[in-house]
């Protein structure tokens, strides 16, 4: 058992140290995005673990999030509202990129370009959410450097981690378009169309970044 | 599978240059952008010597130069620091022979991305102009040390607290834009792009260096963005992320700061600062090991442990970083924990010590050049090294903390060795850049002059450290705070202070050789060192654009194998099969 266990570990060992490739079958666009996904964790967690230990350390007391980020509906405060229609917005979005990279394989380059535009749509629609959330907030006294309800770390956080979200959802939203547009004009039909699948990655990445934020900012 | 790949890299499409502009300045070919980064490291480095020549000046000879006043003087202690760390050591060790080494080394043809690796330069060269303005900037660069620790770094009273913390910060966000575009490139081509027969355990252990340090980079200065980032909107929007209530009160007209943590930004700037360190002694490592191995005309002692060190050194150095922070204030079992694993650091160090003095062991060593800058890295590192034991220890660190001793302790390990290597690798590879050697002669000068000198610099500074002298003082005169320390210190200042001028000036000879050497020097031939790595072994030296002919080379066996018993050659290049 022992034995059949190392020659296994020696095999893994030997196929990532054979000549040429690292990891086999894997284009470079792919291997490097995923590296950069790697080093953008690093950046996410910095954030998040600043944020974290901000919070931790504030002088006063944190604002009470539900209270800070409901929307009023029909004249009664519904906590995390519009963040649960904006959370559901940026998953939806990644199934239609799932979709979109499900028929790049197939080569079905028609439906590929419309589900990359559906899922730039989303985006879209999600980074004007914010910024309507953020127009409200502001509206309201929640600015970075301080505000009604507590610490003043609060709008400084928020407006960072999110704002940085936000970026890299618009500047997805961009490149889907861009990748949409090169698909449409032909640029990649000598490949396998792995084009789809790194800008997919990303946008996964994007997705789950906001799993976190949504998590830390809003649940917590 | 693997040799189904090969194809794809030789009929990889190359952007020949139609133009000068797009031969010398826009250039894809990452050789010439080797070339690019390492010509403006030097420079931007000359400033920062330059720098550290003012301030030495002012220690030296207090008050001697009247326009070196206490802000000029901490914004040059600042200017010295972070461009020699960052914009000369990282850029060099891995824009330059990491752009030059690992298509060469590896068998490829470029790097699998050559339009972002010349945006990476351009970027780079961004963050130096963004640098070098805020020496122009209303106040002057920021004069915080290059540590930039907040509150003091934005608060009025520090020089450059107004523009030049920001242009500082700014480079700073550019200069990692930069790094992550390369590095991307870097590890991307070290993984997926070898040619055949290179098995990552056939690397050259420059290549397995420079893989290492930018992995590291990759993960560390996400740390250094995000403080940054914050440090940033502190100053220009009134955020608090770093800002404590009572720095408020030292400026009553600034925005009203509440319940910051300066201690985040310690955390954060060193969980990169620290792999930092390795950013730059990886490279370094890797490069000195095959200087020393073609040089010695003996295989590397080890060659296995030698690539586990540098793996193992890379891991730790994530988790050692609060050892900056000893003095910072931490819970007693904090500073245990990151003392006992800065002292394991040591270990997969010393691995890569004994292996380099076991490789140089009855080896037929030529006192070339290079190999003169590699031994003289190997002496020096384990002085800097010994001495990082102490520090790491937090009840020695606390007394010696912001004294002379850490001064020579980190200029001795981080600033002088690695700058070494760097002298020694330009002296290896020139004849492979230009087709032309160094001057010899002028090379031995300007080694023993630079080796001799940073002994006579930094040596004295361990003394003066135990004596209590403190770091970055404007005033070293025995007067009012400083009182305290021995009148002695004064006199080996000054000694410090000349042997640092003619240290200084001799690196001129250096600039002098490379800019001779270029259309005078000896012509080199494809092979002056008879190596058997593969950059060697080129069809035509300099290499053309794509390196290689039509068909990549073959890789068959290690690039160590020098003074094979039983055979007639005592080299016997990478891609020379075995006998059958």
């Amino acid at each position: 058992m022992a034995q059949a266990a190392a020659a296994g570990h020696a095999t893994i060992f030997e196929d990532w140290g054979s000549d040429v490739t690292t990891f086999k079958g894997v284009p470079w666009g792919k291997a490097m995005m995923w590296i950069f996904l790697l080093s953008d964790t690093f950046i996410f967690s910095c954030f998040l673990i600043s944020y974290m230990t901000v919070r931790i350390t504030a002088a006063e007391p944190w604002p009470n999030a539900s209270e800070v980020f409901s929307l009023t509906m029909f004249g009664a405060p519904v906590p995390l509202l519009l963040i649960a229609i904006m959370t559901f917005d940026l998953i939806t979005s990644s199934g239609t990129m799932a979709l979109a990279v499900n028929y790049g394989y197939r080569r079905d380059k028609k439906k590929a370009i419309r589900f990359i535009c559906a899922t730039a749509f989303f985006g879209a629609v999600f980074v004007g959410m914010q910024a309507f959330e953020w127009t409200k907030l502001i509206s309201e006294g929640v600015k970075p450097w301080g505000n009604e309800w507590g610490a003043e770390q609060f709008g400084a956080c928020f407006f960072m981690i999110t704002g940085f979200h936000g970026m890299h959802v618009s500047a997805g939203v961009i490149y889907l378009l861009i990748v949409a547009w090169r698909l449409h004009k032909g640029v990649y039909d000598k490949t396998n169309y792995e084009i789809v699948e790194i800008v997919g990655l990303y946008w996964h990445f994007v997705d789950l970044v906001w799993v976190f934020i949504f998590a830390f900012f809003y649940l917590w | 599978m693997a040799q189904a790949e090969i194809p794809y890299q030789e009929a990889m499409p190359l952007h020949h240059p139609h133009s000068w502009v797009t031969k010398y300045w826009f250039s894809q070919d990452h050789k010439v952008i080797a070339v690019q980064y390492g010509i403006t490291a030097m420079a931007v480095g000359l400033i920062a010597l330059l720098a550290s020549l003012l301030m030495r000046t002012q220690i030296g000879f207090p008050g001697a130069i009247e326009w070196i006043t206490p802000d000029r003087y901490y914004q040059a202690v600042t200017m010295h620091g972070m461009i020699m760390v960052i914009y000369l050591l990282t850029a060099f060790l891995l824009g330059s022979f990491g752009n030059y080494l690992i298509p060469l080394m590896l068998g490829a043809r470029d790097m699998v991305f050559p339009f972002v690796n010349m945006i990476s330069y351009h970027v780079y060269l961004l963050s130096v102009v963004i640098l070098l303005a805020s020496f122009f900037v209303p106040g002057g660069p920021t004069g915080a040390g290059w540590t930039l620790y907040p509150p003091q770094a934005i608060l009025t009273g520090t020089p450059g607290a107004d523009w030049g913390i920001i242009t500082m910060l700014l480079s700073l966000a550019v200069f990692i834009v930069a790094f992550t575009m390369g590095g991307l490139n870097y590890i991307t081509t070290i993984l997926q792009a070898r040619t055949r027969g290179m098995t990552l355990m056939r690397m050259p252990l420059s290549v397995w260096g420079i893989f290492a340090a930018t992995v590291l980079g990759l993960l560390a200065f996400p740390a250094l963005f995000v403080s940054a980032v914050m440090m940033i909107l502190d100053q220009v929007i009134g955020t608090s992320f770093f800002m404590p209530a009572i720095a408020s009160s030292f400026e009553p007209s600034a925005s009203e700061y509440s319940g910051g943590s300066p201690l985040l930004f310690q955390h954060l700037f060193w969980f990169f600062g620290h792999p930092e360190v390795y950013i730059v002694a990886l490279p370094a490592f890797g490069v000195v090991s095959d200087l020393i191995s073609v040089h010695a005309r003996k295989n590397i002692f080890g060659y296995r442990m030698m690539v586990w060190a540098i793996v193992w050194i890379g891991v730790l150095s994530f988790v050692v970083w609060a050892h900056h922070m000893y003095v910072a204030g931490m819970h007693p079992y904090f500073g245990f924990f990151f003392a006992t694993t800065t002292l394991i650091i040591a270990v997969p160090t010393a691995i890569k010590v004994y292996n380099w003095t076991l490789t140089l062991w009855r080896a037929n060593i030529r006192f070339t050049v290079p190999m003169l800058f590699a031994i003289a890295f190997v002496i020096t590192f384990v002085v800097g090294g010994l001495t990082g034991l102490f520090l790491g220890n937090v009840i020695v660190d606390v007394p010696l903390s912001d004294t002379y001793f850490v001064v020579a302790h980190f200029h001795m390990v981080m600033g002088v060795s690695p700058i070494l290597v760097i002298f020694g690798g330009i002296y290896h590879w020139y004849p492979k850049i230009t087709g032309r050697m160094l001057n010899d002669t002028v090379g031995k000068l300007h080694f023993w002059i630079t080796a001799v000198g940073t002994y006579v610099i930094y040596f004295p500074m361990h003394y003066l450290g135990f004596v209590g002298v403190p770091r970055r003082y404007y005033h070293n005169e025995p007067l009012g705070e400083s009182a305290f320390y021995p009148a002695s210190a004064e006199l080996l200042n000054q000694g410090i202070s000349i042997a640092a001028f003619i240290v200084g000036a001799a690196q001129l000879l250096f600039v002098y050789n490379l800019f001779v050497s270029y259309w005078r020097g000896r012509p080199a031939g494809d092979n002056p060192w008879e190596a058997c790595s593969l950059e060697w072994r080129t069809p035509q030296t300099p290499p053309i654009h794509g390196n290689w002919s039509d068909t990549l080379p073959t890789v068959h066996r290690w690039a160590y194998d020098y003074s094979v018993p039983g055979e007639k050659e005592d080299f016997i290049p990478q891609d020379v099969p075995h006998r059958a």
